[in-house]
């Protein structure tokens, strides 16, 4: 095509409209409502504020809205446009207060700029104004219409995008306004989910956060980072003034795309909580004192000479964390295993993905999310099970719900009615514990239909004929049966995932915690090998890793088998690798033990010396009254936290240790992507970054270490774990890599599997159905599920300090369905005594049909009436080690 | 109307009824909220909810297009529901004027139900009359060419039971 524009001839090769053309060739246009977050196709969808006018033969036309064509002669400069422009502004402003002086968003605002481009200082058209009352009911926002100018951004953001559809535009004409449902205040909605996309959006000053600390966008500094809340990894800017961070944005990351959850948009606010902590403290006379770094170090460094010289490596343990950074959880274990001399390193993935790990490496070689987050968008099918998506990871789930919006088919199967059922073509309500046999119920029909990939079966996997074996007594009939479910949906998902020419799957806690979690695991693994389902782009089998960077923690060898990169333990010629880059002898050849292992090792009083980084099993772990007694057995417990938080509390030394605004680093998201970590604000007090505290520890033991900066260290990272073999800090600036990226050139790996598996054929992995180990009893009637919340993250130790969240959800509840409620007599909002064979705890009841009858479910997060009370630690995978938390027969009793 | 009380589960039995033999739920809205409010009178939030859950959208979507359209109400109306045109041709030839008329013979205002609730008045945009202006719409019967005075003794029928032109 060629094209006119303002004079100059250009040839075109692609359908764009004017205002991408004029942006490819630097000519500004003001918008107002443009949104680039829409795709190509949708461009012009919005086209309403026609502030982006220009002229095509003599004509004003919206360039927002408008496709080139061949011939087409554009002018984007003259009297006429900004006459045009102009009017638009100033019919804007005869309804918009001109308070610029005092309005939060002065500086920030594109109305307030276009306004002085164009050089409008007030309407010409003085007339009739709307006013409304400030809407102060979100805790985390306000609404302030008087200064809205309809640009619906808002409601697109919400209904396109972040998909949950909670805003429209009511009324009509001039009365027209941006509402929730029968404009109820914007915290009143039952449909909102606080994550302030609308706010992020929004161009003028109608939806501001609610902020402590006043300030003006110029004083502000941006510092792009990851979001250090679950394992989507999107990326923000985190906006700071002075010390303080006052406010986030969210970036175009490669998994978010300009969106975040409330925990991402509103959650900073533990940073600069005053329960920080700023110096060591040291247990004095049953008490923690505070205490000089030095003192702390040598009283660590002691205690470690003591107890090896007593007792030798087998008396220690240490638990890495999942929310550290990729820096801290290597040199964590690289002091565990080069001073300790022990593999004992762990840490919480063992409570949610061992599973994951141990039956995708059986097979298909890497334990890992096998696509990326953003194929989302193109696969066909997308089965989600046991995963509370838009919960969990919320901005996964709202890529899923575009996807669906786009003509994507949804499968769900939880245990819970979760978010996701309302956007499922099949949705199956199964019981706890019988993934299993759902999943072979739907590779029987798969097979039965003949829908099975023969020629990906014959090419890429060995052992499907043992799985076609045991497939032949899942029939639906049998399979309904056992998950409490129709047949007839058991059939219609199955055609429908068989049918799809790229179906993937999405799987988390309601598969991995299991006593047959690895076997949960193969059997996906198996329906997408079956189905041809793996190596492609857009397919897959896509486990939801938890938090943060339990990615980056497994990966760089937070794990008692493996060091950095998956490299066993066990191999000899892996140990005299470690043993050489790390200048020392001995590194032990045995695998360690998991964190189930540890906390009971240390009850039988065989462990003497814990470290614990950024981890606090007082909450997160199974059978807290057991973990309680064991942790008073020890000699000595170090925890190195940023709160004193209920480990913390216990231990004998604590460490403050940074935030992750506070230092510099990388996490790798749970699609593999190793993406940076900027420090945006000074660390309170004496508080030190996790790597750093190590590294002058390290030393003070006896292990000489000198890193510079944290890029040595991931540089050290790179010469010893291949699948980070191609990572540095210089890269990160400019590329986003996932990995494997195995050498400088590499660009990284967007999904794996293509062509050959990473252990060479995929292995079919036929698994039969089990019950769970606890089932209702007459003692114990129901069963007990337990699970994650979208408004907090993982023990509270963050979340519980952001205001809105915690007034929100302050406390421990309990789902419990209408008909169980009534035949116990317990009305909404009572306590009620839940009991399991491990212990008892008192909580709050929530009345809804969300569980099934004779389920219920309590979300982890809470310290007191904690859910891990009742779980138990003893019903292990026997493969992963990872405990039963997704069953526990329970009962219930008014109080 | 065959139903006045929200709370009656025959009412929505009906309109689950309705929904459920639409030749697609895609674009149906707007007839499934005419039907709602011929069967409840109004369009309370839990009849929107209901509507919403049904058609699965979401409630906003369902306000949006209620709060848009002066045909639908989330009040209840009265017996006798009164709507009078103020769009552009009726507004010309007088609609103000009936609007007046109205206020001063029964105290009714635009909005209101009438104490006993034998009445209510709500004001609409163009009901498709123009060339009957200005048009008042009294249940389902439309009364153009109002000349003043005449309101008075149509509502005076009403008031007797009987709509003005017996029927």
């Amino acid at each position: 095509m060629k094209i006119t524009l303002d004079g100059k001839i250009l040839s075109i090769d692609k359908k764009m409209t004017i205002l991408e053309l004029c942006r490819d060739n630097n000519i500004e246009i003001p918008t107002l409502c443009h949104m680039d977050m829409f795709s190509r196709e949708d461009a012009g969808k919005n086209a309403s504020c026609r502030l982006c006018m220009v002229e095509v033969r003599g004509k004003l036309v919206p360039s927002c809205a408008t496709d080139i064509f061949d011939g087409m002669e554009i002018i984007t400069k003259n009297d006429h446009i900004f006459e045009a422009r102009k009017m638009v502004l100033d019919l804007i402003v005869s309804d918009h207060p001109l308070d610029c002086m005092t309005c939060e968003v002065a500086g920030d605002c594109k109305l307030q700029d276009y306004c002085y481009d164009y050089d409008v200082k007030g309407t010409t058209y003085p007339g009739e104004e709307n006013h409304f009352e400030i809407d102060f009911s979100n805790k985390f926002f306000y609404r302030e219409l008087d200064k809205c100018i309809l640009c619906k951004r808002c409601v697109n953001v919400c209904n396109e995008f972040q998909a949950s559809e909670a805003l429209t535009v009511a009324n009509r004409g001039f009365e027209s306004k941006i509402a929730v449902e029968y404009d109820r205040g914007m915290g009143d909605s039952a449909v909102c989910v606080n994550c302030g996309n609308c706010v992020s959006v929004c161009p003028v000053g109608a939806l501001v956060p609610k902020s402590k600390v006043k300030f003006r966008a110029w004083e502000t500094k941006k510092i792009p980072t990851t979001c250090s809340y679950c394992g989507v990894g999107c990326q923000m800017n985190l906006v700071v003034k002075g010390n303080t961070v006052v406010d986030v944005e969210p970036l175009n990351g490669a998994a978010n795309k300009n969106l975040l959850c409330v925990k991402g948009k509103f959650g900073y606010k533990f940073i600069d909580h005053p329960d920080r902590l700023t110096t060591p403290l040291i247990r004095k006379n049953g008490k923690l004192e505070e205490a000089s770094w030095d003192e702390a170090y040598e009283l660590i460094a002691s205690k470690y000479r003591d107890a090896m010289s007593e007792v030798g490596p087998s008396a220690f343990a240490g638990l890495a964390s999942a929310r550290c950074t990729n820096e801290d959880n290597y040199l964590f274990q690289k002091m565990v295993r080069a001073i300790f001399k022990t593999n004992s390193v762990d840490h919480c993935a063992r409570l949610c993905h061992a599973s994951t790990v141990s039956g995708l490496a059986a097979t298909f070689g890497s334990g890992a999310m096998t696509n990326s987050i953003d194929e989302i968008s193109e696969t066909d099918v997308i089965f989600v099970t046991g995963s509370n998506t838009t919960e969990t990871h919320p901005v996964i789930g709202s890529r899923i719900r575009q996807a669906v919006k786009k003509g994507a088919k949804l499968i769900v199967a939880d245990p819970r009615r979760i978010g996701l059922f309302d956007n499922a073509a099949v949705g199956m309500q199964i019981k706890p514990g019988t993934n299993i046999a759902l999943l072979n119920g739907l590779m029987h029909v798969i097979v039965e239909n003949n829908l099975q990939d023969r020629e990906f079966v014959a090419a890429r996997t060995n052992g499907v004929e043992e799985l076609y074996e045991l497939l032949k007594s899942y029939t639906p009939e049998r399979v309904a049966k056992i998950c409490g479910i129709e047949a007839d949906d058991i059939v219609k998902a199955a055609l429908l995932f068989g049918k799809a020419d790229k179906a993937s799957v999405f799987y988390a806690m309601g598969v991995t915690q299991h006593a047959t979690g690895t076997q949960g695991v193969m059997s996906i693994a198996n329906l997408a090998m079956l189905t041809g389902n793996v190596g492609r782009s857009g397919t897959g089998v896509n486990p939801l890793r938890g938090q943060n960077n339990v990615q980056g923690a497994c990966d760089l060898g937070g794990l008692p088998n493996t060091y950095p990169g998956y490299q066993k333990v066990i191999i000899p010629e892996v140990k005299s690798k470690f043993e050489k880059a790390w200048n020392v002898t001995g590194l032990s050849d045995k695998i360690g033990l998991t964190v189930t292992e540890i906390t009971q090792e240390i009850y039988d009083k065989k462990i003497k010396f814990l470290y614990i980084m950024g981890e606090n099993p007082m909450v997160s772990d199974p059978n807290l009254d057991h973990v309680e007694e064991a942790f008073n057995r020890l000699d000595f417990l170090v925890v190195q936290d940023i709160f004193l938080t209920e480990t913390a509390a216990l231990a004998d030394v604590v460490l403050p240790a940074t935030s992750f605004a506070e230092k510099e680093g990388t996490f790798t998201n749970t699609e593999r992507r190793i993406q940076r970590v900027r420090k945006a604000v000074n660390a309170p007090g004496e508080a030190k970054a996790d790597w750093t505290i190590l590294s002058e520890l390290m030393t003070k033991m006896g292990y000489e270490t000198h890193y510079d900066s944290v890029d040595d260290i991931m540089d050290e990272i790179a010469t010893v774990t291949p699948i980070y073999g191609g990572v540095s800090f210089k890269r990160l600036e400019s590329e986003s890599l996932a990995w494997p990226v195995k050498d400088f050139n590499h660009k990284g790996t967007k999904f794996l599997h293509e062509g050959e598996f990473a252990r060479g054929k995929g292995e079919f992995k036929p698994a039969e159905y089990v019950e769970p180990k606890e089932l209702p009893t007459e003692e114990y009637p129901m069963i007990l599920t337990t699970g994650r919340i979208l408004h907090h993250y993982h023990t509270r130790s963050m979340t519980g300090r952001v205001e809105g969240i915690d007034e929100l959800y302050p406390e421990s509840f309990i789902e419990i369905h209408p008909e169980d409620a009534a035949k116990l007599g317990i009305k909404e909002g009572e306590m009620v005594k839940v009991t399991s064979r491990r212990g008892a705890i008192e909580t709050k009841t929530l009345i809804t049909d969300r569980v099934a009858l004779g389920l219920v479910f309590m979300p982890f997060h809470f310290a007191v009436g904690a859910a891990n009370r009742l779980t138990s630690s003893t019903h292990l995978d026997p493969i992963a080690k990872i405990p039963e938390l997704k069953v526990s027969a329970v009962r219930i009793e008014k109080i | 109307m065959a139903c006045k009380s929200h709370y009656v589960d025959e009412c929505y039995a009906e309109l689950k009824q309705f929904i459920e033999k639409l030749p697609t739920q895609k674009g149906a809205l707007i007839a499934v909220l005419h039907k709602a409010q011929g069967i409840f009178g109004f369009l309370p939030e839990e009849v929107q909810d209901f509507v919403a859950k049904e058609l699965h959208i979401n409630p906003a979507e369902v306000y949006g297009v209620v709060s848009f359209y002066s045909f639908f109400t989330m009040t209840p109306k009265g017996d006798t529901p009164i709507s009078i045109c103020l769009g552009t041709a009726c507004y010309v030839k007088g609609a103000e004027d009936i609007v007046a008329e109205i206020k001063e013979h029964i105290n009714l205002d635009v909005g209101q139900v009438s104490e006993d609730g034998k009445f209510s008045l709500d004001a609409v945009r163009c009901v498709g009359a123009c060339s009957l202006a200005p048009v008042v719409l009294i249940k389902d019967k439309v009364y153009g060419r109002l000349k003043k005075g005449e309101i008075k003794s149509i509502l005076d029928g009403y008031m007797k039971g009987e709509s003005h032109e017996n029927n």
